[in-house]
């Protein structure tokens, strides 16, 4: 029973640390499956998480803090857009440009507005997504095992962690199951047939890239106002790429994406509880092992040693219509 | 009725004049409303940037110690450029350079002399990054692995290593912080203020040190060895079309490898600035995002050693004149210089082609369209 | 993006001057398109009229301005002045969009489908109807089914376009165009990678179309096909309209002439006499064969040889294997089964030969692609004057290359064959197509080759370049140099080469010399439906 709940306290905070991740591993799916790459995953959660942190302090309204979220990934995307789509500039040096702006901008705005070093004023839970407890939860823990997981770990989480799977499955039946979905795929594959067949490239890569920002605005505003309870400057710490591994590791499909997020967030739950632990034969495990297993694991991927990992092929090509 | 203006060729002062510094400027602009959405006047900010970057010797030393950095990185990326390659992880082949350095100088800073110890350092430096290059080079080469995903995930599987050695390893015996023991003062790499002093002048301590001649020397280097050698033909060669590389019996997979490990060693000579020149011991995060910064400092410089030694120095003055600014006015940080950074990334690489057709427009007032034909 | 239209003269901005309403009987007019391209005129004041219901043709040389006509139509080019009507009504078309709802269909010559899509996803993209696909799909398999049945258009509408053929991708590629209710189909340079067969199967297509109503364009470089299929014809030269003709009073020679702009002198250059006795071979190619990375045989059982002294010619539709045999036999593939000497030395799997050894062997190759193979466009005309020979020591000092050599030496080759303008340190791209060969040529002979392998050598090239080619082909030849020449142009083959390999899908399907060969008998043979047995037809 011991050995279960403490299997349980791991899936309860794996879940809790892929949420950024599957969120934002949907944004990047979004904007990859249209054909343009973006490593600038990081710098919009960041540059989100920041502004929802701000706006909770001044407002105090969580709903509001989600909304500036999703409004500066959003703008941050479009900026992406702008350069990629609109001037056809190298999408790797646009998402660079994004993360590096961002994770300066963070600590001046910071700095200017709070003086608390890049901090944002710790934030009250009416401030905050709290973790809400689902119907029953209580009632099910008399079933063994299927009830204690019911209310160990699926339930009590914030509101944002349920967003985060109704994600998943929304992407997967947006690109899959609507003509929007099918139109984003084909940009991604092809622009040319798509621009042949009377459709606007811009505007399908700007919309992509717009809903890559909201996703990622979403992931942002859960760092600050709902895992912590203020941001912290380079609170995200390589979580963007992490999620841009996963998608990778996902092979840009939405559902093994999710998988491979939760099986790196499981990664990141059970590095913190093996620090220090000895283990039998191997002895003891760094954690910064652990936390490189992620990058490690994409790494062995992309080398085809467990299965290819076939990108959209018109992805990172600016398009050009005039030949 | 719009034609595409990216065919039509531009003089050079425009190309790589006039653009270039529009882009800058477009860049200094938006860092201007940055300082003042946060209520600092621009124009005074910039004041003090400039006397924080020149005004005496020991901030034009401050200045230099950045600069160094910056060519290194901005060779580094510059030269994997020029064969198609996108070296995003110049931060880790900079740091595990300076795991290079600081195993060597562990090992034999007590038992060797100075004309040996600096030697190694440097080609440990320059070994090591070769060598963390190496591997998403060979998996670009005979794997088909993307170079830009893999040199980022090489950057954060660098930076664990370097924490679990620091931490666990080669941490100093009985001390918090983790860095290793200081190296003995004759794997020291000369103080310029030192240097310039046996020729008798006086100049105010700095961090600047001999890696700047050195840097200096690996931009001779790099131009020679792109432009001027059959090797940098090969390389430019196959970072144009693949097709014409084999069709010329170039292997482009030697290429892919070869460019990679030579913008790993330069990137590693950032060890030899900070480690051998500055610390005198391996400690964390002391690569603070030069890597990064050496591809603005590439993209700027049009990947020429000549445009990147400019570069590089413009980007001394940022974070030496940046630090300056932070200590004269409380309300701007270090991390100013970090999202200007960020915006002449954005102006000058994403965007850089933004204004050109408004300067091919104007450029075409003034020239009849006869004598413009596409290239 | 900028406006140089004021720079036209007449023209201005007005594309639609006051609205004219033509003869509606007419499915397509154009009145004074014109459009350039900086300096260059692409198509000056072009007239056009097709009748509802024809199949009308467009022919002309490469870079004639069809391509660019045609783009203007389907909307990727605004023309610079001139309007364009539909069924009698000026329609303006900016976009894709325009052109799909002026009832315009277009089949590109590269096909623009997404491999990774079925072909009922295909058809679909743009034309869903329905927000939600599975609505749309019951739909569009439906339709698709009628327009499959109706205008003989077989395709497997659930598989992936990458499995699927050439021909059934194409087929693909009309459908979509039906599927939007196009009333005018375009179709550029349809058959380029067709078998014969499967180009009669399209003309039997559009047959159908016509009879039902469409006005079908047809633009190719193919004569054969215009006498064929279309009812009446337009001829393109240097981006203006030359004449416009009905089929039946016109003559494939004629419209050569008109193509080109003066009569075509047929030139022979085979030699007087019989081969010198005891040439010995340049090229022995026993059993060869190729299998790609993707388990595909693209080469089967090649043998052959060239004599030195010889000119072979390799005929057949593009893509059946000739490009790989250039590549194997000049060090760039390696061969997976049999082996070949060249100039006395033998290649196979287990003894390969780079291609700088080749060059070095003095097998030197002009490239069938000069632009992806043969030089590097943003070099100068200098960088790309050494391309492959980056290494010999003439152009090597201790490391360093000698840029004033390779400078000179370039000059030196460039007026050797006339390359303009003779300027060593102009980009490689600025050159003309024509030039860009001859400096490659130039490039590659001066090393006095002693087997030559050339691919396409007049592609994409002027005609006054044409000739100073072949003289230069045959002047190796008379030299003693064994020669392969690959060329999808038969008249250039059938005048150049003393023998004539045909290959179909990697194989040599026959032999002829080059003296008695015929086109038919040879177009026949390259779609593999001669009757002849193969080795029989060797003289």
């Amino acid at each position: 029973m011991e050995a279960l709940s403490g299997f349980f306290a791991i899936l309860d905070a794996t879940l809790r640390v892929s949420t950024p991740l599957i969120l934002a591993a949907m944004a990047g799916l979004f904007s990859e499956r249209s054909g343009i790459v973006d490593i600038s995953l990081e710098g919009k959660m960041l540059a989100s998480a920041f502004a929802a942190a701000a706006v909770a302090a001044v407002t105090g309204s969580a709903w509001l803090a989600l909304g500036t979220g999703m409004l500066v990934g959003v703008v941050l995307a479009l900026v992406h857009g702008f350069a990629c789509i609109t001037h056809r500039g190298n999408q790797v040096v646009s998402g660079l440009a994004i993360n590096i702006l961002a994770s300066g901008l963070t600590v001046v705005l910071g700095i200017a507005w709070f003086a608390q070093g890049g901090q944002t004023p710790s934030l009250g839970s009416d401030a905050r997504f709290m973790p809400l407890e689902l119907p029953l939860a209580e009632a099910a823990r008399a079933i063994p095992v299927i009830g204690t997981f019911y209310a160990d770990v699926i339930s009590g989480h914030n509101v944002l962690v349920y967003v985060a799977w109704v994600a998943v499955f929304a992407t997967w039946w947006v690109v899959y199951r609507t003509r929007f979905g099918l139109r984003i795929r084909a940009v991604g594959e092809n622009p040319l047939a798509v621009d042949t067949a009377g459709l606007s490239v811009s505007r399908l890569r700007y919309s992509a890239v717009a809903i890559c920002g909201a996703l990622s605005g979403i992931a942002g505003t859960y760092l600050s106002t709902a895992q912590n309870a203020s941001f912290v400057r380079e609170m995200t710490a390589g979580q963007g790429y992490i999620a841009l591994a996963a998608l990778i590791f996902g092979k840009w499909r939405p559902v093994p994406a999710m998988l491979a997020c939760l099986m790196f967030g499981f990664l990141d739950a059970v590095a913190i509880r093996m620090q220090g632990v000895v283990l039998p034969v191997i002895g003891e495990v760094p954690v910064q092992a652990i936390q490189a297993l992620p990058y490690i694991l994409t790494v062995i991927l992309l080398a085809g040693f467990i299965g290819r990992a076939t990108a959209p092929k018109a992805v990172g090509i600016p398009f050009l219509k005039e030949r | 009725m719009s034609i595409n203006t990216s065919s039509i060729p531009l003089p050079a002062w425009l190309e790589i004049g006039l653009i270039p510094v529009l882009n800058i400027v477009m860049a200094l602009f938006f860092s201007g409303l940055i300082m003042l959405a946060i209520g600092v006047n621009p124009i005074e900010a910039v004041g003090i940037m400039i006397n924080g970057a020149f005004g005496y010797d020991e901030a034009i030393g401050y200045t230099l110690y950045y600069t160094t950095n910056f060519i290194f990185t901005g060779l580094a990326v510059a030269v994997a450029f020029h064969a198609n390659l996108f070296n995003i992880g110049g931060e880790g082949q900079a740091y595990i350079g300076g795991l290079g350095v600081g195993l060597v100088f562990l090992l034999l800073d007590k038992y060797l002399p100075m004309i040996l110890l600096i030697p190694l350092g440097i080609m440990a430096a320059g070994l090591f990054g070769a060598a963390w290059a190496y591997i998403p080079a060979w998996l670009q080469a005979h794997r088909g692995s993307h170079i830009v995903i893999t040199t980022i995930m090489f950057n954060f599987i660098a930076s664990s290593i370097m924490v679990y050695l620091l931490v666990n390893v080669l941490i100093k015996p009985g001390q918090m912080s983790p860095e290793t023991r200081q190296f003995d003062e004759s794997s020291w790499l000369p103080f310029m203020h030192e240097v310039l002093g046996w020729f008798g002048m006086e100049v105010t301590r700095s961090p600047l040190n001999l890696s700047l001649v050195f840097a200096l020397l690996c931009c001779v280097f790099v131009w020679v060895y792109i432009w001027r050698t059959r090797w940098g033909y090969e390389l430019r060669t196959s970072g144009q079309s693949e097709a014409a590389a084999r069709y010329a019996g170039i292997k482009p997979k030697t290429v892919i490898i070869t460019a990679m490990c030579v913008s790993g060693a330069l990137a590693g000579f950032v060890a030899v600035n900070e480690i051998m020149g500055v610390h005198h011991r391996l400690l964390l995060n002391f690569t603070a995002g030069y890597g990064f910064t050496g591809i603005a400092v590439s993209l700027m410089g049009r990947n020429h050693p000549v445009g990147i030694i400019m570069a590089s120095l413009l980007f001394g003055v940022l974070y030496q004149g940046g630090a300056e600014l932070a200590f004269e006015i409380p309300k701007i940080t270090r991390e100013m210089v970090v999202a200007i950074q960020g915006l002449i990334i954005l102006f000058s690489g994403a965007l850089a082609l933004m204004l050109r057709p408004w300067v091919v427009q104007g450029y075409l007032k003034f020239k009849p369209v006869d004598e413009v034909v596409p290239a | 993006m900028v406006d140089i239209n004021d720079a036209d003269a007449g023209g201005g901005t007005s594309v639609n001057p006051p609205a004219q309403s033509g003869d509606d009987s007419l499915a397509i007019e154009l009145r004074g398109i014109s459009k350039r391209f900086g300096a260059v005129r692409a198509n000056q004041n072009i007239d056009l009229k097709v009748a509802r219901g024809t199949i009308h043709g467009i022919v002309g040389e490469n870079g004639a301005g069809k391509s660019t006509l045609m783009s203007i139509l389907y909307g990727f080019y605004q023309a610079d002045s001139g309007e364009v009507l539909i069924n009698g009504k000026p329609v303006a078309i900016h976009d894709s969009s325009d052109a799909i709802a002026a009832g315009i269909g277009m089949v590109h010559q590269h096909f623009m489908l997404v491999d990774t899509f079925s072909v009922l996803e295909n058809v679909m993209l743009g034309a869903e109807g329905n927000a939600l696909l599975s609505h749309s799909a019951s739909a569009a398999r439906k339709e698709l089914q009628r327009l499959a049945d109706e205008y003989q258009l077989s395709v497997h509408v659930d598989s992936l376009v990458s499995d699927l053929p050439v021909g059934e991708q194409q087929r693909t590629e009309i459908l979509k165009a039906l599927y939007r209710h196009a009333e005018i189909l375009i179709l550029d340079e349809p058959t380029g990678v067709l078998t014969p067969q499967e180009a009669d199967q399209l003309f039997v297509v559009l047959n159908a179309l016509k009879e039902r109503g469409v006005t079908v364009i047809l633009i190719t470089h193919k004569l054969r096909e215009i006498m064929d299929v279309t009812d009446t014809v337009s001829v393109l030269r240097m981006g203006e309209m030359v004449s416009h003709l009905n089929t039946r009073d016109t003559s494939m020679s004629e419209l050569a002439e008109l193509m080109v702009g003066r009569k075509l002198e047929s030139r022979n250059y085979h030699r007087d006499g019989p081969l010198p006795p005891a040439t010995g071979e340049g090229i022995e190619v026993v059993n060869l064969g190729v299998i790609d990375k993707s388990g595909k045989q693209r080469l089967k059982n090649l043998s052959f040889e060239v004599k030195r002294g010889e000119i072979v010619g390799v005929a057949g539709v593009a893509g059946n294997g000739q490009s790989m045999l250039l590549e194997v036999l000049s060090g760039i593939s390696l061969p997976t089964t049999g082996h070949f000497v060249i100039n006395g030395q033998k290649a196979s799997a287990d003894e390969p030969v780079s291609p700088s050894r080749m060059r070095e062997l003095k097998v030197q190759h002009v490239p069938e692609d000069r632009l992806k193979l043969g030089l590097v466009k943003s070099f100068t005309a200098a960088e790309s004057s050494v391309l492959g020979y980056q290494r010999a020591r003439r152009f090597n000092l201790r490391g360093l290359l000698k840029l004033k050599t390779i400078r000179a030496t370039c000059r030196r080759l460039m007026e050797g064959l006339d390359v303009r303008p003779a300027d060593p340190n102009l980009k490689s791209a600025s050159f003309s197509g024509g030039n860009q060969q001859k400096l490659i040529l130039a490039r590659e002979l001066e090393r006095e080759p002693e087997v030559l392998l050339v691919g396409q050598p007049t592609r994409g090239v002027d005609i006054g370049a044409i000739e100073l080619i072949h003289e230069k082909i045959i002047e190796m030849r008379d030299k003693g140099c064994a020669i392969l020449l690959v060329s999808v142009e038969l008249d250039e083959i059938m005048s150049l080469a003393d023998r004539i390999i045909v290959m179909y899908e990697g194989q040599i399907v026959a032999e002829v010399n080059g003296r008695d060969a015929n086109k038919t008998q040879l177009g026949l043979m390259m779609a593999n439906a001669h009757q002849e047995p193969v080795q029989d037809s060797v003289a």
